[in-house]
Protein backbone atom coordinates (compact mmCIF):
# COMPACT_ATOMS: atom_id res chain seq x y z
CA UNK A 1 0.00 0.00 0.00
CA UNK A 2 1.62 3.21 -1.17
CA UNK A 3 -0.26 6.45 -0.70
CA UNK A 4 1.17 9.72 -1.93
CA UNK A 5 0.13 13.18 -3.04
CA UNK A 6 1.86 15.17 -5.77
CA UNK A 7 1.62 18.94 -6.24
CA UNK A 8 -1.79 18.92 -4.53
CA UNK A 9 -4.01 21.97 -4.73
CA UNK A 10 -7.01 21.55 -2.44
CA UNK A 11 -9.64 23.92 -1.12
CA UNK A 12 -13.28 24.62 -0.47
CA UNK A 13 -15.39 26.84 -2.72
CA UNK A 14 -13.30 29.95 -3.39
CA UNK A 15 -10.74 29.29 -0.66
CA UNK A 16 -7.53 27.44 -1.46
CA UNK A 17 -6.17 25.73 1.65
CA UNK A 18 -3.34 23.69 0.19
CA UNK A 19 -1.39 24.95 -2.80
CA UNK A 20 1.22 22.71 -4.36
CA UNK A 21 1.92 20.15 -1.64
CA UNK A 22 3.63 16.81 -2.13
CA UNK A 23 3.57 14.08 0.50
CA UNK A 24 4.51 10.44 0.87
CA UNK A 25 2.77 8.22 3.45
CA UNK A 26 5.16 5.52 4.64
CA UNK A 27 3.65 2.10 4.18
CA UNK A 28 2.91 -0.02 7.27
CA UNK A 29 3.68 2.80 9.67
CA UNK A 30 1.69 5.02 12.00
CA UNK A 31 1.84 8.53 10.58
CA UNK A 32 0.61 11.53 12.56
CA UNK A 33 -0.10 14.89 10.99
CA UNK A 34 0.34 17.87 13.34
CA UNK A 35 -0.04 21.60 12.93
CA UNK A 36 -1.97 24.58 14.24
CA UNK A 37 -5.70 25.03 13.58
CA UNK A 38 -6.57 25.83 9.97
CA UNK A 39 -3.14 24.76 8.69
CA UNK A 40 -4.76 22.34 6.24
CA UNK A 41 -4.09 19.02 7.98
CA UNK A 42 -7.69 17.83 7.84
CA UNK A 43 -7.94 19.08 4.28
CA UNK A 44 -4.88 17.04 3.35
CA UNK A 45 -6.32 13.95 5.03
CA UNK A 46 -9.63 14.43 3.23
CA UNK A 47 -7.88 14.73 -0.11
CA UNK A 48 -5.81 11.60 0.58
CA UNK A 49 -8.99 9.78 1.62
CA UNK A 50 -10.93 10.74 -1.52
CA UNK A 51 -13.46 12.79 0.48
CA UNK A 52 -12.34 15.93 -1.32
CA UNK A 53 -11.34 16.19 -4.95
CA UNK A 54 -8.11 18.14 -5.43
CA UNK A 55 -8.24 21.03 -7.88
CA UNK A 56 -4.74 20.31 -9.01
CA UNK A 57 -2.10 17.63 -8.64
CA UNK A 58 -2.90 14.03 -7.89
CA UNK A 59 -3.24 11.47 -5.14
CA UNK A 60 -1.63 8.16 -5.99
CA UNK A 61 -2.76 4.86 -4.48
CA UNK A 62 -0.23 2.19 -5.40
CA UNK A 63 0.71 4.32 -8.39
CA UNK A 64 -2.86 4.73 -9.64
CA UNK A 65 -4.75 8.02 -9.70
CA UNK A 66 -7.01 7.82 -6.64
CA UNK A 67 -9.72 10.09 -7.97
CA UNK A 68 -10.08 8.11 -11.16
CA UNK A 69 -10.48 4.72 -9.51
CA UNK A 70 -14.04 3.44 -8.90
CA UNK A 71 -15.06 4.72 -5.42
CA UNK A 72 -16.11 1.27 -4.27
CA UNK A 73 -12.70 -0.17 -5.16
CA UNK A 74 -10.96 2.65 -3.28
CA UNK A 75 -13.18 1.95 -0.26
CA UNK A 76 -11.97 -1.65 -0.25
CA UNK A 77 -8.38 -0.46 0.12
CA UNK A 78 -8.65 2.80 2.02
CA UNK A 79 -10.74 3.36 5.16
CA UNK A 80 -11.51 6.92 6.22
CA UNK A 81 -12.97 8.15 9.47
CA UNK A 82 -14.08 11.78 9.09
CA UNK A 83 -14.19 14.24 11.94
CA UNK A 84 -17.81 14.30 13.05
CA UNK A 85 -19.89 11.48 11.66
CA UNK A 86 -23.63 11.47 12.39
CA UNK A 87 -25.25 8.92 14.64
CA UNK A 88 -28.74 8.07 13.42
CA UNK A 89 -31.19 7.56 16.25
CA UNK A 90 -31.76 3.98 17.26
CA UNK A 91 -28.83 2.43 15.41
CA UNK A 92 -27.06 -0.31 17.37
CA UNK A 93 -23.30 -0.79 17.54
CA UNK A 94 -23.43 -4.01 15.54
CA UNK A 95 -25.60 -2.33 12.90
CA UNK A 96 -23.27 0.60 12.54
CA UNK A 97 -20.12 -1.53 12.37
CA UNK A 98 -21.86 -3.72 9.78
CA UNK A 99 -22.17 -0.69 7.50
CA UNK A 100 -18.39 -0.78 7.17
CA UNK A 101 -18.94 -3.85 5.00
CA UNK A 102 -20.70 -1.89 2.30
CA UNK A 103 -17.74 -1.59 -0.08
CA UNK A 104 -17.65 -5.39 -0.19
CA UNK A 105 -21.36 -5.79 -0.87
CA UNK A 106 -23.67 -5.40 -3.82
CA UNK A 107 -27.29 -4.40 -3.59
CA UNK A 108 -28.38 -7.88 -4.53
CA UNK A 109 -25.91 -9.50 -2.13
CA UNK A 110 -26.21 -7.63 1.10
CA UNK A 111 -24.91 -9.99 3.74
CA UNK A 112 -22.48 -12.93 3.68
CA UNK A 113 -20.60 -15.10 6.20
CA UNK A 114 -17.46 -13.13 5.33
CA UNK A 115 -19.27 -9.95 6.36
CA UNK A 116 -20.32 -11.60 9.62
CA UNK A 117 -16.75 -12.66 10.31
CA UNK A 118 -15.31 -9.22 9.51
CA UNK A 119 -17.76 -7.50 11.85
CA UNK A 120 -16.94 -9.96 14.63
CA UNK A 121 -13.22 -9.35 14.20
CA UNK A 122 -13.68 -5.58 14.06
CA UNK A 123 -15.72 -5.59 17.28
CA UNK A 124 -13.04 -7.68 18.97
CA UNK A 125 -10.15 -5.55 17.68
CA UNK A 126 -11.80 -2.36 18.89
CA UNK A 127 -12.62 -4.12 22.16
CA UNK A 128 -16.36 -3.42 22.01
CA UNK A 129 -17.81 -6.93 21.68
CA UNK A 130 -19.92 -6.44 24.80
CA UNK A 131 -21.44 -3.24 23.36
CA UNK A 132 -22.70 -4.91 20.18
CA UNK A 133 -26.41 -4.64 20.93
CA UNK A 134 -26.37 -1.22 22.59
CA UNK A 135 -27.74 1.85 20.79
CA UNK A 136 -24.79 4.03 19.73
CA UNK A 137 -26.37 7.25 21.05
CA UNK A 138 -26.31 5.80 24.57
CA UNK A 139 -22.52 5.34 24.58
CA UNK A 140 -19.82 7.58 26.02
CA UNK A 141 -17.57 9.58 23.71
CA UNK A 142 -14.69 7.13 24.08
CA UNK A 143 -16.89 4.13 23.35
CA UNK A 144 -18.42 5.90 20.37
CA UNK A 145 -15.03 6.65 18.90
CA UNK A 146 -14.09 2.98 19.18
CA UNK A 147 -17.36 2.08 17.45
CA UNK A 148 -16.49 4.34 14.53
CA UNK A 149 -13.00 2.89 14.34
CA UNK A 150 -14.55 -0.58 14.40
CA UNK A 151 -16.72 0.40 11.44
CA UNK A 152 -13.62 1.45 9.52
CA UNK A 153 -11.94 -1.81 10.59
CA UNK A 154 -14.84 -3.88 9.26
CA UNK A 155 -14.02 -2.32 5.91
CA UNK A 156 -10.83 -4.43 6.07
CA UNK A 157 -8.64 -1.96 4.27
CA UNK A 158 -4.86 -1.92 4.22
CA UNK A 159 -4.82 1.75 5.15
CA UNK A 160 -6.83 3.72 7.66
CA UNK A 161 -7.08 7.54 7.72
CA UNK A 162 -8.44 9.06 10.94
CA UNK A 163 -9.32 12.75 11.30
CA UNK A 164 -8.78 13.84 14.92
CA UNK A 165 -9.84 10.53 16.46
CA UNK A 166 -8.96 11.68 19.99
CA UNK A 167 -10.63 15.08 20.03
CA UNK A 168 -13.36 15.44 22.68
CA UNK A 169 -12.08 12.42 24.61
CA UNK A 170 -10.68 12.48 28.13
CA UNK A 171 -7.03 11.52 28.49
CA UNK A 172 -7.66 7.87 29.36
CA UNK A 173 -9.90 7.42 26.33
CA UNK A 174 -7.37 9.27 24.16
CA UNK A 175 -4.68 6.80 25.18
CA UNK A 176 -7.06 3.94 24.54
CA UNK A 177 -7.62 5.10 20.96
CA UNK A 178 -3.90 5.71 20.44
CA UNK A 179 -3.07 2.20 21.67
CA UNK A 180 -5.69 0.82 19.32
CA UNK A 181 -4.08 2.72 16.42
CA UNK A 182 -0.71 1.32 17.45
CA UNK A 183 -2.11 -2.25 17.54
CA UNK A 184 -3.61 -1.78 14.09
CA UNK A 185 -0.27 -0.61 12.71
CA UNK A 186 1.45 -3.57 14.34
CA UNK A 187 -1.14 -5.79 12.69
CA UNK A 188 0.20 -4.63 9.32
CA UNK A 189 -1.96 -1.65 8.48
CA UNK A 190 -0.87 1.77 7.32
CA UNK A 191 -2.43 4.24 9.74
CA UNK A 192 -2.62 8.02 9.30
CA UNK A 193 -4.14 10.30 11.92
CA UNK A 194 -4.53 14.00 12.52
CA UNK A 195 -3.73 14.71 16.19
CA UNK A 196 -3.54 17.85 18.29
CA UNK A 197 -1.59 16.51 21.25
CA UNK A 198 2.09 16.84 20.36
CA UNK A 199 3.37 14.58 23.13
CA UNK A 200 1.01 11.82 22.07
CA UNK A 201 2.13 12.27 18.49
CA UNK A 202 5.74 12.05 19.62
CA UNK A 203 5.09 8.94 21.62
CA UNK A 204 2.92 6.87 19.28
CA UNK A 205 3.91 7.97 15.77
CA UNK A 206 6.53 6.31 13.58
CA UNK A 207 6.40 9.25 11.22
CA UNK A 208 5.35 12.82 11.90
CA UNK A 209 4.26 15.37 9.31
CA UNK A 210 4.26 18.96 10.56
CA UNK A 211 2.15 21.45 8.61
CA UNK A 212 1.79 25.21 8.60
CA UNK A 213 -0.22 27.44 6.25
CA UNK A 214 -1.03 24.58 3.88
CA UNK A 215 2.60 23.50 3.53
CA UNK A 216 4.59 20.65 4.99
CA UNK A 217 7.32 22.15 7.16
CA UNK A 218 8.98 18.93 8.19
CA UNK A 219 8.40 15.18 7.97
CA UNK A 220 10.25 12.29 9.57
CA UNK A 221 10.65 10.33 12.81
CA UNK A 222 9.27 12.16 15.89
CA UNK A 223 12.73 12.86 17.31
CA UNK A 224 13.74 14.68 14.10
CA UNK A 225 10.53 16.67 13.66
CA UNK A 226 9.41 17.55 17.17
CA UNK A 227 12.19 19.91 18.17
CA UNK A 228 12.01 23.20 20.02
CA UNK A 229 12.87 25.40 17.01
CA UNK A 230 10.33 23.66 14.79
CA UNK A 231 7.47 23.71 17.30
CA UNK A 232 8.24 27.36 18.03
CA UNK A 233 8.06 28.10 14.32
CA UNK A 234 5.00 26.00 13.45
CA UNK A 235 2.81 26.76 16.45
CA UNK A 236 4.33 30.14 17.36
CA UNK A 237 4.81 28.66 20.80
CA UNK A 238 7.90 29.33 22.87
CA UNK A 239 8.78 25.91 24.29
CA UNK A 240 11.41 23.50 25.53
CA UNK A 241 11.66 19.93 24.24
CA UNK A 242 13.22 17.30 26.50
CA UNK A 243 13.40 13.52 26.17
CA UNK A 244 10.45 11.89 27.92
CA UNK A 245 11.70 10.26 31.15
CA UNK A 246 9.56 7.18 30.43
CA UNK A 247 9.83 6.60 26.69
CA UNK A 248 12.69 8.90 25.64
CA UNK A 249 10.47 10.33 22.90
CA UNK A 250 10.38 14.15 22.60
CA UNK A 251 8.34 15.89 25.27
CA UNK A 252 7.12 19.41 24.53
CA UNK A 253 6.92 21.75 27.50
CA UNK A 254 5.59 25.26 26.82
CA UNK A 255 7.83 27.85 28.42
CA UNK A 256 6.24 29.81 31.23
CA UNK B 1 -31.50 -6.59 20.03
CA UNK B 2 -32.16 -6.65 16.34
CA UNK B 3 -30.91 -10.05 15.25
CA UNK B 4 -31.62 -11.14 11.71
CA UNK B 5 -33.89 -13.91 13.02
CA UNK B 6 -35.94 -11.51 15.10
CA UNK B 7 -36.20 -9.04 12.24
CA UNK B 8 -37.15 -11.81 9.85
CA UNK B 9 -39.87 -12.78 12.30
CA UNK B 10 -41.20 -9.23 12.34
CA UNK B 11 -41.33 -9.17 8.54
CA UNK B 12 -43.24 -12.48 8.54
CA UNK B 13 -45.67 -10.94 11.03
CA UNK B 14 -45.98 -7.98 8.69
CA UNK B 15 -46.96 -10.36 5.88
CA UNK B 16 -49.61 -11.94 8.12
CA UNK B 17 -51.01 -8.54 9.08
CA UNK B 18 -51.20 -7.60 5.43
CA UNK B 19 -52.96 -10.88 4.55
CA UNK B 20 -55.50 -10.16 7.29
CA UNK B 21 -56.01 -6.69 5.81
CA UNK B 22 -56.55 -8.15 2.34
CA UNK B 23 -59.04 -10.65 3.73
CA UNK B 24 -60.92 -7.89 5.52
CA UNK B 25 -60.90 -5.74 2.41
CA UNK B 26 -62.45 -8.58 0.37
CA UNK B 27 -65.11 -9.51 2.90
CA UNK B 28 -66.18 -6.44 4.88
CA UNK B 29 -68.55 -3.83 3.51
CA UNK B 30 -72.16 -2.78 3.29
CA UNK B 31 -72.69 -6.39 2.34
CA UNK B 32 -70.62 -8.89 4.33
CA UNK B 33 -69.27 -11.72 2.19
CA UNK B 34 -67.69 -14.64 4.08
CA UNK B 35 -64.05 -15.25 3.22
CA UNK B 36 -64.72 -18.69 1.74
CA UNK B 37 -67.34 -17.24 -0.56
CA UNK B 38 -65.07 -14.35 -1.53
CA UNK B 39 -62.21 -16.72 -2.40
CA UNK B 40 -64.62 -18.91 -4.30
CA UNK B 41 -65.74 -15.89 -6.31
CA UNK B 42 -62.13 -15.20 -7.18
CA UNK B 43 -61.44 -18.69 -8.42
CA UNK B 44 -64.77 -19.57 -10.04
CA UNK B 45 -66.47 -16.65 -11.73
CA UNK B 46 -70.15 -17.14 -11.10
CA UNK B 47 -72.84 -14.58 -11.94
CA UNK B 48 -73.96 -14.25 -8.32
CA UNK B 49 -74.28 -10.84 -6.73
CA UNK B 50 -71.62 -11.63 -4.14
CA UNK B 51 -69.16 -12.76 -6.79
CA UNK B 52 -69.76 -9.60 -8.78
CA UNK B 53 -69.18 -7.40 -5.77
CA UNK B 54 -65.93 -9.18 -4.98
CA UNK B 55 -64.60 -9.22 -8.54
CA UNK B 56 -65.79 -5.83 -9.76
CA UNK B 57 -65.51 -3.72 -6.63
CA UNK B 58 -63.48 -5.22 -3.86
CA UNK B 59 -60.60 -6.77 -5.77
CA UNK B 60 -59.71 -3.57 -7.66
CA UNK B 61 -60.11 -1.58 -4.48
CA UNK B 62 -57.83 -3.96 -2.62
CA UNK B 63 -55.22 -3.86 -5.39
CA UNK B 64 -55.24 -0.08 -5.36
CA UNK B 65 -54.93 -0.10 -1.57
CA UNK B 66 -51.92 -2.39 -1.76
CA UNK B 67 -50.24 -0.24 -4.38
CA UNK B 68 -50.94 3.08 -2.74
CA UNK B 69 -50.13 2.03 0.82
CA UNK B 70 -46.85 0.37 -0.09
CA UNK B 71 -45.81 3.24 -2.38
CA UNK B 72 -46.55 5.98 0.15
CA UNK B 73 -44.77 4.15 2.96
CA UNK B 74 -41.67 3.46 0.83
CA UNK B 75 -41.59 7.06 -0.35
CA UNK B 76 -41.90 8.21 3.27
CA UNK B 77 -38.90 6.11 4.33
CA UNK B 78 -36.82 7.51 1.47
CA UNK B 79 -37.82 11.11 2.03
CA UNK B 80 -37.11 10.88 5.74
CA UNK B 81 -33.68 9.46 4.95
CA UNK B 82 -32.86 11.98 2.21
CA UNK B 83 -33.85 15.01 4.28
CA UNK B 84 -32.70 13.50 7.63
CA UNK B 85 -36.04 14.81 8.81
CA UNK B 86 -38.32 12.52 10.82
CA UNK B 87 -41.34 14.57 9.75
CA UNK B 88 -40.75 14.18 6.03
CA UNK B 89 -43.50 12.62 3.89
CA UNK B 90 -45.16 13.02 0.51
CA UNK B 91 -45.47 16.78 0.84
CA UNK B 92 -41.83 17.40 1.54
CA UNK B 93 -40.44 17.15 -1.98
CA UNK B 94 -43.38 19.08 -3.42
CA UNK B 95 -44.51 15.91 -5.17
CA UNK B 96 -47.94 15.76 -3.62
CA UNK B 97 -48.62 19.38 -4.48
CA UNK B 98 -47.34 18.73 -8.01
CA UNK B 99 -49.81 15.89 -8.49
CA UNK B 100 -52.62 18.01 -7.07
CA UNK B 101 -51.75 20.87 -9.41
CA UNK B 102 -51.81 18.46 -12.32
CA UNK B 103 -55.26 17.23 -11.34
CA UNK B 104 -56.66 20.72 -10.77
CA UNK B 105 -55.36 21.89 -14.14
CA UNK B 106 -56.81 18.79 -15.78
CA UNK B 107 -60.25 19.57 -14.38
CA UNK B 108 -60.16 23.32 -14.87
CA UNK B 109 -58.46 23.66 -18.25
CA UNK B 110 -58.61 20.28 -20.00
CA UNK B 111 -62.14 19.40 -18.99
CA UNK B 112 -60.99 16.01 -17.76
CA UNK B 113 -63.79 14.63 -15.64
CA UNK B 114 -62.81 11.07 -14.78
CA UNK B 115 -60.45 9.56 -12.27
CA UNK B 116 -58.77 7.64 -15.08
CA UNK B 117 -57.89 10.77 -17.03
CA UNK B 118 -56.62 12.53 -13.93
CA UNK B 119 -53.96 9.89 -13.33
CA UNK B 120 -51.74 11.09 -16.15
CA UNK B 121 -52.08 14.72 -15.18
CA UNK B 122 -51.31 13.82 -11.58
CA UNK B 123 -48.24 11.84 -12.60
CA UNK B 124 -47.00 14.60 -14.88
CA UNK B 125 -47.52 17.24 -12.19
CA UNK B 126 -45.69 15.13 -9.61
CA UNK B 127 -42.78 14.51 -11.98
CA UNK B 128 -42.39 18.19 -12.91
CA UNK B 129 -42.56 19.35 -9.29
CA UNK B 130 -40.20 16.63 -8.04
CA UNK B 131 -37.69 17.25 -10.83
CA UNK B 132 -37.79 20.99 -10.16
CA UNK B 133 -37.18 20.51 -6.44
CA UNK B 134 -34.27 18.17 -7.02
CA UNK B 135 -32.75 20.32 -9.75
CA UNK B 136 -32.83 23.42 -7.54
CA UNK B 137 -31.42 21.52 -4.56
CA UNK B 138 -28.66 19.91 -6.64
CA UNK B 139 -27.31 23.32 -7.61
CA UNK B 140 -26.79 24.43 -4.02
CA UNK B 141 -23.55 24.23 -2.11
CA UNK B 142 -24.47 21.08 -0.21
CA UNK B 143 -25.51 19.39 -3.46
CA UNK B 144 -29.06 18.16 -2.85
CA UNK B 145 -28.29 17.66 0.82
CA UNK B 146 -30.99 17.43 3.48
CA UNK B 147 -31.47 21.14 4.06
CA UNK B 148 -31.56 22.27 0.44
CA UNK B 149 -33.96 19.43 -0.48
CA UNK B 150 -36.32 20.23 2.38
CA UNK B 151 -36.27 23.97 1.71
CA UNK B 152 -36.74 23.84 -2.05
CA UNK B 153 -39.46 21.22 -1.50
CA UNK B 154 -41.23 23.49 0.98
CA UNK B 155 -40.98 26.41 -1.45
CA UNK B 156 -42.44 24.44 -4.35
CA UNK B 157 -45.13 23.00 -2.08
CA UNK B 158 -46.17 26.47 -0.95
CA UNK B 159 -46.03 27.94 -4.46
CA UNK B 160 -48.11 25.17 -5.97
CA UNK B 161 -50.53 25.37 -3.05
CA UNK B 162 -51.15 28.99 -4.00
CA UNK B 163 -51.75 28.00 -7.62
CA UNK B 164 -54.19 25.27 -6.59
CA UNK B 165 -56.22 27.43 -4.24
CA UNK B 166 -56.08 30.32 -6.68
CA UNK B 167 -57.74 28.20 -9.36
CA UNK B 168 -60.21 26.61 -6.95
CA UNK B 169 -61.28 29.92 -5.46
CA UNK B 170 -62.42 31.30 -8.80
CA UNK B 171 -63.74 28.06 -10.25
CA UNK B 172 -66.43 26.45 -8.10
CA UNK B 173 -67.18 23.71 -10.63
CA UNK B 174 -63.58 22.51 -10.52
CA UNK B 175 -63.63 22.56 -6.73
CA UNK B 176 -66.75 20.36 -6.78
CA UNK B 177 -64.82 17.60 -8.59
CA UNK B 178 -61.44 18.25 -7.00
CA UNK B 179 -62.72 17.76 -3.46
CA UNK B 180 -63.52 14.13 -4.20
CA UNK B 181 -59.98 13.53 -5.28
CA UNK B 182 -58.19 15.55 -2.63
CA UNK B 183 -59.51 13.70 0.43
CA UNK B 184 -57.76 10.57 -0.80
CA UNK B 185 -59.69 7.40 -1.45
CA UNK B 186 -59.13 4.01 -3.00
CA UNK B 187 -62.79 3.48 -3.88
CA UNK B 188 -64.10 3.64 -7.43
CA UNK B 189 -60.78 2.86 -9.11
CA UNK B 190 -60.77 0.30 -11.91
CA UNK B 191 -58.29 -2.54 -12.47
CA UNK B 192 -57.14 -0.65 -15.56
CA UNK B 193 -56.20 2.31 -13.41
CA UNK B 194 -54.32 0.08 -11.02
CA UNK B 195 -52.49 -1.31 -14.05
CA UNK B 196 -51.62 2.12 -15.40
CA UNK B 197 -49.58 3.10 -12.36
CA UNK B 198 -48.06 -0.36 -11.82
CA UNK B 199 -45.01 0.22 -14.09
CA UNK B 200 -44.20 3.42 -12.21
CA UNK B 201 -44.48 1.66 -8.89
CA UNK B 202 -42.19 -1.08 -10.16
CA UNK B 203 -39.53 1.45 -11.21
CA UNK B 204 -39.82 3.17 -7.84
CA UNK B 205 -39.57 -0.12 -6.01
CA UNK B 206 -36.43 -1.21 -7.86
CA UNK B 207 -34.76 2.16 -7.30
CA UNK B 208 -35.70 2.02 -3.61
CA UNK B 209 -34.11 -1.41 -3.23
CA UNK B 210 -30.99 -0.29 -5.09
CA UNK B 211 -30.70 2.80 -2.85
CA UNK B 212 -31.09 0.93 0.45
CA UNK B 213 -27.38 0.60 1.25
CA UNK B 214 -26.60 4.10 0.08
CA UNK B 215 -29.28 5.49 2.38
CA UNK B 216 -27.79 3.55 5.30
CA UNK B 217 -24.43 5.16 4.55
CA UNK B 218 -25.84 8.66 4.03
CA UNK B 219 -27.44 8.45 7.47
CA UNK B 220 -23.90 8.54 8.91
CA UNK B 221 -23.04 11.77 7.08
CA UNK B 222 -21.83 12.62 3.60
CA UNK B 223 -18.16 12.04 4.40
CA UNK B 224 -18.76 8.57 5.84
CA UNK B 225 -20.87 7.68 2.81
CA UNK B 226 -18.05 8.80 0.49
CA UNK B 227 -15.56 6.86 2.59
CA UNK B 228 -17.69 3.75 2.16
CA UNK B 229 -17.39 4.09 -1.59
CA UNK B 230 -20.69 5.71 -2.51
CA UNK B 231 -21.14 8.36 -5.16
CA UNK B 232 -23.46 10.34 -2.96
CA UNK B 233 -25.01 12.51 -5.67
CA UNK B 234 -25.94 9.37 -7.54
CA UNK B 235 -27.43 7.74 -4.44
CA UNK B 236 -29.47 10.87 -3.75
CA UNK B 237 -30.67 11.08 -7.34
CA UNK B 238 -31.76 7.42 -7.45
CA UNK B 239 -33.50 7.67 -4.09
CA UNK B 240 -35.20 10.95 -4.97
CA UNK B 241 -36.46 9.58 -8.28
CA UNK B 242 -37.80 6.55 -6.39
CA UNK B 243 -39.62 8.78 -3.90
CA UNK B 244 -40.99 11.05 -6.62
CA UNK B 245 -42.22 8.21 -8.82
CA UNK B 246 -43.77 6.28 -5.92
CA UNK B 247 -45.50 9.31 -4.46
CA UNK B 248 -46.58 10.61 -7.85
CA UNK B 249 -48.14 7.29 -8.85
CA UNK B 250 -49.87 6.79 -5.51
CA UNK B 251 -51.24 10.32 -5.30
CA UNK B 252 -52.35 10.33 -8.93
CA UNK B 253 -54.23 7.10 -8.32
CA UNK B 254 -55.80 7.73 -4.92
CA UNK B 255 -55.34 11.37 -4.04
CA UNK B 256 -53.05 12.59 -1.27
CA UNK B 257 -53.73 10.00 1.41
CA UNK B 258 -52.18 11.52 4.49
CA UNK B 259 -50.11 10.08 7.26
CA UNK B 260 -49.04 6.75 5.76
CA UNK B 261 -45.69 8.12 4.60
CA UNK B 262 -45.14 9.86 7.91
CA UNK B 263 -46.15 7.25 10.48
CA UNK B 264 -45.35 3.89 8.90
CA UNK B 265 -41.57 4.42 8.58
CA UNK B 266 -41.40 5.28 12.29
CA UNK B 267 -43.32 2.16 13.21
CA UNK B 268 -41.07 0.04 10.99
CA UNK B 269 -37.89 1.50 12.47
CA UNK B 270 -39.19 0.92 15.98
CA UNK B 271 -39.66 -2.74 15.05
CA UNK B 272 -36.55 -3.60 13.00
CA UNK B 273 -34.00 -0.86 13.61
CA UNK B 274 -32.62 1.60 11.07
CA UNK B 275 -31.11 -0.59 8.32
CA UNK B 276 -33.02 0.13 5.13
CA UNK B 277 -32.89 -3.41 3.83
CA UNK B 278 -35.32 -4.20 6.68
CA UNK B 279 -37.14 -0.88 7.02
CA UNK B 280 -38.14 -0.68 3.33
CA UNK B 281 -39.86 -4.09 3.00
CA UNK B 282 -41.55 -3.86 6.39
CA UNK B 283 -42.79 -0.33 5.63
CA UNK B 284 -44.24 -1.49 2.32
CA UNK B 285 -46.13 -4.29 4.10
CA UNK B 286 -47.40 -2.12 6.94
CA UNK B 287 -48.23 0.82 4.68
CA UNK B 288 -50.40 -1.39 2.49
CA UNK B 289 -52.03 -2.92 5.57
CA UNK B 290 -52.73 0.51 7.08
CA UNK B 291 -54.43 1.83 3.95
CA UNK B 292 -56.53 -1.34 3.59
CA UNK B 293 -57.59 -1.38 7.24
CA UNK B 294 -58.39 2.33 7.05
CA UNK B 295 -60.48 1.74 3.96
CA UNK B 296 -62.31 -1.20 5.57
CA UNK B 297 -62.99 0.86 8.66
CA UNK B 298 -64.28 3.70 6.49
CA UNK B 299 -66.79 1.32 4.89
CA UNK B 300 -68.45 0.45 8.18
CA UNK B 301 -68.24 3.39 10.58
CA UNK B 302 -70.98 5.56 9.01
CA UNK B 303 -73.47 3.20 7.36
CA UNK B 304 -74.86 3.39 4.81
CA UNK B 305 -72.29 5.98 3.69
CA UNK B 306 -68.51 5.56 3.47
CA UNK B 307 -65.65 7.60 4.89
CA UNK B 308 -62.72 7.80 2.42
CA UNK B 309 -59.51 6.01 3.37
CA UNK B 310 -57.61 9.30 3.31
CA UNK B 311 -59.66 10.51 6.26
CA UNK B 312 -59.36 7.29 8.24
CA UNK B 313 -55.58 6.77 7.83
CA UNK B 314 -54.88 9.84 9.91
CA UNK B 315 -57.53 8.78 12.40
CA UNK B 316 -55.90 5.37 12.79
CA UNK B 317 -52.32 6.55 12.34
CA UNK B 318 -52.29 9.41 14.82
CA UNK B 319 -52.63 7.22 17.93
CA UNK B 320 -49.91 4.91 16.64
CA UNK B 321 -47.53 7.82 16.16
CA UNK B 322 -48.41 9.23 19.57
CA UNK B 323 -47.67 5.87 21.12
CA UNK B 324 -44.30 5.79 19.36
CA UNK B 325 -43.45 9.29 20.57
CA UNK B 326 -44.33 8.39 24.14
CA UNK B 327 -42.38 5.17 23.96
CA UNK B 328 -39.32 6.94 22.56
CA UNK B 329 -39.43 9.47 25.38
CA UNK B 330 -39.57 6.71 27.96
CA UNK B 331 -36.53 5.03 26.40
CA UNK B 332 -34.27 8.07 26.19
CA UNK B 333 -35.29 9.72 29.47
Amino acid sequence: MRLAGQDLVVGYDDRTVIDGLSVEIPSGQLTVIIGPNACGKSTLLRALGRLLKPRGGSVLLDGELLHELPPRQVAQRLGVLPQSPLVPEGVTVADLVARGRQPHQRWWQQWSPADQEAVKTALADADIVELADRPVEALSGGQRQRVWIAMALAQQTEALLLDEPTTFLDVAHQVEVLRLMRRLQQGGRTVVAVLHELNQAARYADHVIAMKDGRIVAAGPPADVITAPLITDVFALDCTVIPCPVTATPLVIPNP
Amino acid sequence: MHGAVRRGGVVVLGVLVLLAAVAASLTVGSRHIPLAEALDALLHPAPTEAALIVRELRVPRTLVGLEVGAALALAGVIMQALTRNPLAEARVLGVSAGAATGVVCAIAFAGAASLASWIWFGLAGAAVAGALVFAVAARTRDGSGPVSLALSGAAIDAGLGAVIYGILSIDAATFEQYRFWVVGSIAGRTPAMAGQVAPFLLVGLVLAVVSARGLDALALGDDVARGLGHRIQRVRLAAAVAAIVLTGAAVALAGPIAFVGLAVPHLARALVGTAHRWVLPLSALLGAALVLFADVLGRVITPPGEVPAGVVTALVGAPVLLWLVRRARVVTA
